[in-house]
């Protein structure tokens, strides 16, 4: 339901911008009524304080971390989300550059997600306001939402042997759909790295703070012209621009198409309307039955019942 | 012809022999791994990670297990469809190894998932873009089929009556006569249900195939590509007969029969046009996105391609070809076995060796655990067949003049 309404607003949106072709009509705040929220991360500001990993652990009430949030000594060493941090903050150096780069990793909530198209009893759902959600209580564990996602963000609670669940960032879903509300990470993170708005808007901030840089920018280098989330596996709500490209700092290089675009297109070829299948049912049906007359005269000929069966 | 002795019960050995008791002991030890997985949690006994979320047990006892389940869609097909009446003689066992093969296949499939509980949610939850939900419905549905083609089996067992113990003796009439009524019913249902089988099993066989086209950048290139689901569906009616064969003369030896040869070696001839259609498939598929690439330069996964192109396809293909190979048991064996494990091979790599992680600490091996759980099912399977061929008719067999 959600998902095939989302895919028709996009649909609708498409069409009326190629009509319309202007880009004034986004910022004027004349949207689609679901409105799809994403953030931007500025590489930039962020100084890897791990505050957002610590407001994250709160919100969404995760078990205490193995060193205490205030310990920076942490982010030397390269770490994903787990099951009992669903975001945290690397130290990533870079040849010639005297500071080092933070880089924040959590679900990217992609616009065409990997892990909803996968999931084989729908207990992840893009929801209209661009959030990546999970049910527990669909969830029978097979992890190949964990086999799709190209960002290789679900983690699992592989020591629970009852009832284990699928980990990932839920952008906060509770909290961004009241009015007003934020991401638990944006609203903590003291140097202000992470915006959350409209994704449109988010992306026309990117687009804003790479092509004319403020001061407080300034004094890190300008951006490098490259948005990471825009365009990679169909675009993503959570979007990163940096003083360094992104390839240096350990970014997967993804092609543009959305991965289920191809798994779609092949299960829906053979599944469409249930043609293929009926009719391969219907010519093996016809063969049998051919094949049938001949043996059945055989049989008759040579005075034997259908013996084997 | 041979396929005139009507399929009996096996009675030509005993019930216990030493390697049964081997077969228990293995049994016993997965047996063991499996109680721990289920009370302490997948990380418990097996070496999967969120980096690699599936491992041994996806690889073999379900990816492989299907595919070498394949013959009895494939020998049905022949044998009631495409007039192959000769083949009757092989359908039985080809249909029991289908039948508990699916069945270990959800067996191993409870052990894997985290909840397995919740397996019977994809009936209820409906997600048709999924290639694992697809997978999933259309593997339900064929294992109930099987169940049912085997059951005019179970009638013709007890079509003569049943012995009761004393106090339900009055009980054997009225299951003599639903017996019969089954019978007939199936008998007309047989048709319908055979066809419904080679369906199902197309659809799943190549669903499997697509099943890692979700994850284009995890994917080496010389497994990943879009007509994966073909070459799956090729090579898992390449891998039916053989596996038909494997099992057939395993099964003589063990039980001291006459190995089917008139029927076996008949059947081995189709075995090089399916796998000269994979090996086409593959070749230019190869060519044509220049994948062979890949194989120069020494990459690491190199030699897996090599040994299942090259002793899995390539080889049997040859050898298969020559009517000495397909009339001399030992040689028919040998290339049919190469068959198997190729295609077994095939799936371990499509599912492990060709899967990387952008982010992984440490490359994933199989623990002991997950080893002992897949060789306790692969073992029940075996001793399952035994039991079922010893007690009902589904082998066709001379005993053997010794
Ligand atoms: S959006 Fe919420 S759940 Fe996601 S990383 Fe931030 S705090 Fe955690
Ligand atoms: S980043 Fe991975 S888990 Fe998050 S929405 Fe995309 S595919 Fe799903
Ligand atoms: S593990 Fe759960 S959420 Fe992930 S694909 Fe399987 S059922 Fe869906």
């Amino acid at each position: 339901m959600n998902i095939s309404r989302r895919r028709f607003l996009t649909v609708a949106a498409a069409a009326g911008g190629s009509i319309v072709a202007a880009p004034s009509r986004a910022l004027s705040g004349a949207r689609p009524p679901a409105r799809e929220y994403g953030c931007l991360v500025d590489l930039a500001l962020c100084d890897g304080c791990r505050k957002c990993e610590l407001a994250c652990n709160q919100a969404n009430a995760l078990p205490p971390p193995d060193r205490p949030f205030d310990d920076l000594s942490v982010v030397e060493r390269p770490r994903r989300p787990t099951d009992r941090a669903l975001t945290i903050v690397n130290k990533v150096a870079v040849a010639g550059r005297e500071k080092p780069v933070y880089v924040k990793v959590q679900c990217m909530h992609c616009n065409d997600p990997a892990c909803v198209s996968a999931c084989i009893v729908g207990a992840l759902t893009k929801e209209p306001n661009g959030a990546v959600v999970y049910d527990k209580s669909r969830c029978l564990g097979c992890r190949y939402c964990m086999v799709a996602c190209p960002f290789q963000v679900p983690a699992y609670e592989y020591r629970d042997p009852l009832t284990p669940r699928v980990t990932k960032c839920n952008f906060c879903f509770e909290r961004v759909s009241k009015e007003g509300g934020v991401p638990a990470c944006a609203k903590m993170c003291p140097k202000e790295a992470i915006e959350f708005g409209p994704r449109a808007d988010v992306l026309s901030l990117a687009r804003e703070r790479i092509s004319n840089p403020g001061t407080r920018h300034r004094k890190h280098g300008p951006h490098v012209p490259a948005i990471y989330g825009e365009h990679e596996v169909g675009g993503t709500a959570w979007m990163y621009i940096s003083p360094v490209p992104f390839a240096q700092l350990g970014f997967l290089a993804l092609p543009a198409e959305a991965p289920p675009r191809l798994t779609e297109a092949i299960q829906h070829g053979i599944f469409n309307g249930f043609i293929f299948p009926a009719a391969a049912y219907s010519l093996l049906g016809l063969v049998m039955y051919m094949f049938r007359d001949r043996s059945d005269r055989k049989e008759n000929g040579g005075g034997k019942g259908s013996g084997s069966r | 012809m041979s396929a005139e002795i009507a399929p009996r019960p096996v009675r030509t050995v005993p019930c216990f022999t030493s390697g049964v008791f081997a077969l228990l002991a293995v049994v016993a030890v997965g047996g063991i791994f499996a109680a721990w997985r289920l009370i302490s949690g997948l990380s418990a006994v097996t070496n999967l990670s969120d980096q690699y979320p599936w491992g041994l047990w996806i690889a073999v006892d379900v990816a492989t297990g299907v595919a070498l389940a394949a013959g009895g869609f494939t020998t049905g097909a022949l044998a009631y469809v495409f007039g192959g009446e000769r083949y009757r003689a092989v359908v039985r066992s080809a249909l029991l190894t289908a039948m508990l093969g699916y069945t270990f296949v959800a067996v191993g499939l409870l052990v894997d998932l985290g909840r397995p509980y919740a397996i019977w949610h994809p009936m209820i939850y409906w997600q048709g873009n999924s290639v694992l939900f697809e997978v999933g419905i259309c593997v339900m549905s064929y294992l109930a089929v099987l169940y049912l083609e085997f059951l005019p089996i179970v009638v013709e067992r007890y079509k003569d009556g049943v012995a009761l113990p004393r106090p339900f003796t009055a009980l054997g009439r009225p299951i003599h006569s639903a017996l019969t009524l089954t019978g007939r019913v199936m008998d007309r249902a047989l048709p319908f249900l055979i066809l419904a089988g080679v369906v199902l099993s197309c659809l799943h066989q190549s669903s499997l195939g697509t099943l890692m086209l979700i994850a284009p950048t995890k994917m080496h290139a010389l497994w990943f590509t879009p007509i994966s689901p073909l070459l799956f569906l090729m090579s898992a009616i390449a891998v039916g007969y053989p596996m038909v064969i494997v099992e057939s003369m395993i099964a003589s030896r063990s039980l001291k029969l006459e190995p089917e040869m008139d029927v076996l070696g008949p059947l081995a001839r189709f075995i090089p046009v399916f796998l000269g259609l994979y090996l086409a498939m593959k070749v230019g598929d190869m060519s044509i996105r220049g994948t062979w690439r890949h194989l120069v330069g020494g990459s690491p996964v190199a030699p897996w391609f090599a040994a299942e192109m090259i002793g899995g396809v390539a080889t049997p293909l040859f050898m298969l070809l020559f009517r000495r190979v397909r009339r001399s048991p030992p040689l028919l064996f040998a290339a049919a076995l190469m068959v198997v494990l190729g295609v077994a091979l095939n799936r371990l790599n499509v599912f492990l060796v060709a899967y990387s992680p952008p982010f992984a600490a440490k490359a994933y091996f199989p623990s002991p655990g997950e080893i002992a759980v897949t060789a306790a099912l692969i073992s029940t399977l075996v001793l399952a067949y035994r039991f079922t061929v010893m007690n009902f008719p589904v082998i066709a067999g001379r005993s053997r003049a010794s």
